[in-house]
């Protein structure tokens, strides 16, 4: 037994009994961009006994500034996020269990995902899918932490079942777009701001200590020095159709689910095809060698037909890279996919 | 008028009279906000309703996507 938890047993709020209980905690986290790589290292180092990482997306060039699991290598190869997460958080502790998923979640692959998880970390970029968080949370009786960034700005809430609102309840509405790291950027500080109030406030929950949770919505903006941090209680909505007396659960039904993504950053659009199976990407490849430039590895192909570049996986999704328009985007998957 | 938003105080024109004239005074986008006036949380419908005066605190906390 060597003394790699010494300082965390010391801090006594943990101690031993909670490095112990750490150890039997199984976090789920949504996205291994900025936020989930930063969440996923803490808690690997912190000794969690589990982390299910669940990622649709592979390494960019425009991700290294503040995604600190990944390397040049990653990006030139384009290794799936989670794979290159899962490779680094096994070089930093060979004793937590990293399970690495490389799908789109949709309430289907969460349902399946849930089992076993004590608290689920948002480290994701869009509200379709925090809303399927938050339904899948109400429903199996799990934490989740909200956590976003966009440019300097920061905000953070910790979701818990039965007690707090949940995320339906504070937003009030569907939001329709707002800024996004495509429009304004993103500094890594910010991001490592976030993660910090995330990743406390798992710990506290991994080890049974919900009296220090924080219980207050905060925000933060690095560059222009402002902070904010409300009491946001009262906004729990007893007819909420998420989290009240008589729920229904409406982002996990099918008719709320988006077939087009467009992602946060990167003037991409996703179109998850409503076939599923799994696609013969050698075959794609080779109808598609005489159109543009064609690339594969072992989890994907890209294809480049200036100036745009599509990149398909497996399950049949399909990035399109060079515009973020979702009907351009279609126009170009139906052309070269069929 | 001055007020203390975020924990700064800070100078806003002559024609910012509600908490919703203090949303687009700040965002240029229509954001979603959760907003504290004076230490009190408001329903969004309020928003359009609620006077601000001189040294009114105020906490503006908007939902984002990105991460």
């Amino acid at each position: 037994m060597n003394d790699r938890y010494s300082r965390q047993i010391l801090f006594s709020p943990i101690g031993q009994e909670g490095q112990e209980k750490l150890a039997e905690k199984h976090v789920l986290m949504i996205g291994a961009g900025a936020l989930g790589t930063g969440n996923a290292e803490i808690l690997v180092r912190s000794g969690v006994g589990k982390i299910t990482i669940v990622d649709r997306d592979y390494v960019e060039w425009s991700n290294l500034q503040r995604q600190q699991l990944y390397t040049e290598s990653d990006a030139n190869n384009r290794m799936p996020k989670v794979i290159a997460a899962k490779s680094r958080l096994e070089e930093i502790n060979q004793d937590v269990q990293i399970e690495a998923k490389i799908i789109d979640v949709t309430p289907l692959e969460m349902g399946q995902l849930i089992d076993g998880v004590d608290l689920i970390i948002d480290a994701t970029d869009n509200f379709d899918i925090r809303l399927i968080i938050n339904d899948i949370s109400q429903k199996y009786r799990i934490p989740w932490i909200y956590g976003a960034v966009v440019a300097s700005y920061g905000i953070s809430y910790t979701i818990l079942p039965n007690e707090t609102p949940c995320l339906h309840c504070l937003l009030q509405q569907v939001p329709m777009g707002g800024m996004t790291c495509d429009t304004a950027g993103v500094i890594s500080p910010v991001v490592q701001m976030v993660v910090a109030h995330q990743s406390a406030e798992a710990l506290k929950i991994l080890t049974d200590n919900q009296e220090a949770l924080r219980k207050r919505l905060i925000s933060f903006d690095l560059w222009t020095n402002q902070q904010a941090s409300i009491d946001v209680s009262t906004f729990k909505n007893t007819s909420c159709l998420s989290c009240g007396e008589a729920p229904t659960y409406p982002h996990l039904s099918y008719e709320s689910q988006t077939k087009t993504a467009v992602l946060c950053g990167r003037d991409t659009v996703q179109i998850r095809p409503t076939s599923a199976g799994k696609r013969d990407l050698q075959t794609i490849a080779a109808r598609l060698s005489n159109t543009g430039k064609v690339e594969q590895n072992s989890f994907l192909l890209s294809f480049t037909s200036e100036p745009h570049r599509l990149v398909m996986f497996h399950d049949g999704r399909v990035l399109v890279h060079g515009t973020s328009d979702v009907t351009e985007a279609k126009s170009l998957y139906y052309r070269y996919f069929g | 008028m001055k007020l203390l938003v975020n924990g700064n105080h800070l100078q806003v024109p002559s024609n910012v009279f509600t908490i919703a004239d203090v949303i687009t005074h700040f965002f240029k986008h229509d954001p979603i906000v959760i907003v504290e006036h004076n230490g009190i949380i408001l329903e969004k419908n309020n928003h359009p309703k609620q006077i601000v005066a001189d040294g009114d605190k105020i906490e503006l906390v908007e939902f984002v996507g990105g991460g």
